[in-house]
């Protein structure tokens, strides 16, 4: 039983879709979308880390190691406007965020 | 053989810890479903021989972002049952898009493959091999640059959650250096001249 790179991107590839999915199963509840969008990330640096191990080199896990700091940067900020919203409309459902009328 | 059967083990928990994530009632148990999948996701990293990037996961993700995610989770007031209204509807859809992404990137990896041999297991590293160190001697010599606009993007997040989120009370006493630096004399105090009584 060897684990070879394919079960990785396979593996990767069941994470995304997972994710994918959540966001259209729990598209009015704005931390699962965030949360959703953290696990996308995770999928995609699966597939950095597989590819850079099956082709030794480093560079695929300096990519994530930038993923991940952006990733961080992103949450923070997300969840402090996320705290500025639900502070000025008591509500955290995307469907009443209609006010720019976009 | 000890591997495989450790990497069907921590995938299986990481695929129920995902189902967890978009399936909860409540979002508590959602990011406590997401702490579980990034600890496995570590230790499947471990697996596959990149250590440092694995104990990064666990003390930024599981120690910093998730623990930030709770805070918010359960500072809010969140009404639950308004927002799972569209759950059951949106199902079939959202199985229908993943059953998508899904065969595309099987038929990526499977007939783009451009000639890589996906199904080799990748080189084990000798035993005196150290992950952090050769990260580290790339990350700072030839990547310098990009590591540094990490930084910046790291203290940008700082500054805009806290500009985001501090706010003035109407009410509230606080200390104003500036007004309290540039107070003068002639504003505080005053000289009042008192008529002392005589005696007669």
């Amino acid at each position: 039983m060897i684990i070879t790179t394919a079960h990785y991107l396979a593996l990767a590839a069941v994470l995304f879709s997972l994710s994918v999915a959540g966001i259209f199963i729990n598209r009015k509840n704005v931390i699962l979308l965030l949360m959703c969008i953290e696990l996308m990330l995770l999928a995609v640096n699966f597939n950095f880390i597989a590819f850079s191990r099956m082709l030794n080199d480093t560079l695929g896990q300096v990519f994530v190691f930038f993923i991940l700091t952006v990733a961080a940067a992103e949450a923070a900020i997300g969840l402090a406007i996320l705290v500025v919203l639900f502070r000025n409309t008591r509500s955290i459902n995307v469907e009443e965020l209609d006010r720019l009328k976009g | 053989m000890v591997t495989g059967l450790l990497f069907y083990a921590f995938a299986a928990i990481l695929i129920v810890a995902a189902l967890g994530v978009i399936s909860s009632r409540n979002p508590v148990h959602s990011a406590l479903f997401l702490v579980l999948a990034f600890v496995q996701s570590a230790a499947l990293w471990l697996l596959i021989e990149a250590e440092f990037l694995a104990i990064t996961l666990v003390l930024v993700y599981v120690g910093a972002v998730m623990v930030l995610f709770l805070f918010v989770v359960m500072m809010l007031d969140i009404n639950t049952e308004e927002l799972r209204k569209g759950f059951t509807k949106y199902l079939p859809l959202g199985v229908v898009v993943a059953l998508i992404v899904v065969l595309e990137i099987g038929h990526v990896i499977w007939f783009k493959s451009q000639g890589l041999r996906f199904l080799t297991a990748p080189q084990g590293q000798p035993a005196d091999y150290s992950n952090t160190k050769e990260l580290g001697a790339v990350l700072y010599t030839e990547h310098v640059y990009a590591f540094e606009i990490a930084a910046v993007i790291l203290l940008l997040a700082i500054v805009a959650a806290i500009t985001l989120t501090m706010r003035r009370r109407p009410g509230l006493k606080a200390q104003d250096i500036a007004k309290q630096v540039a107070v003068r004399r002639e504003d505080r105090v005053r000289i009042v001249k008192v008529e002392t009584s005589k005696e007669s």
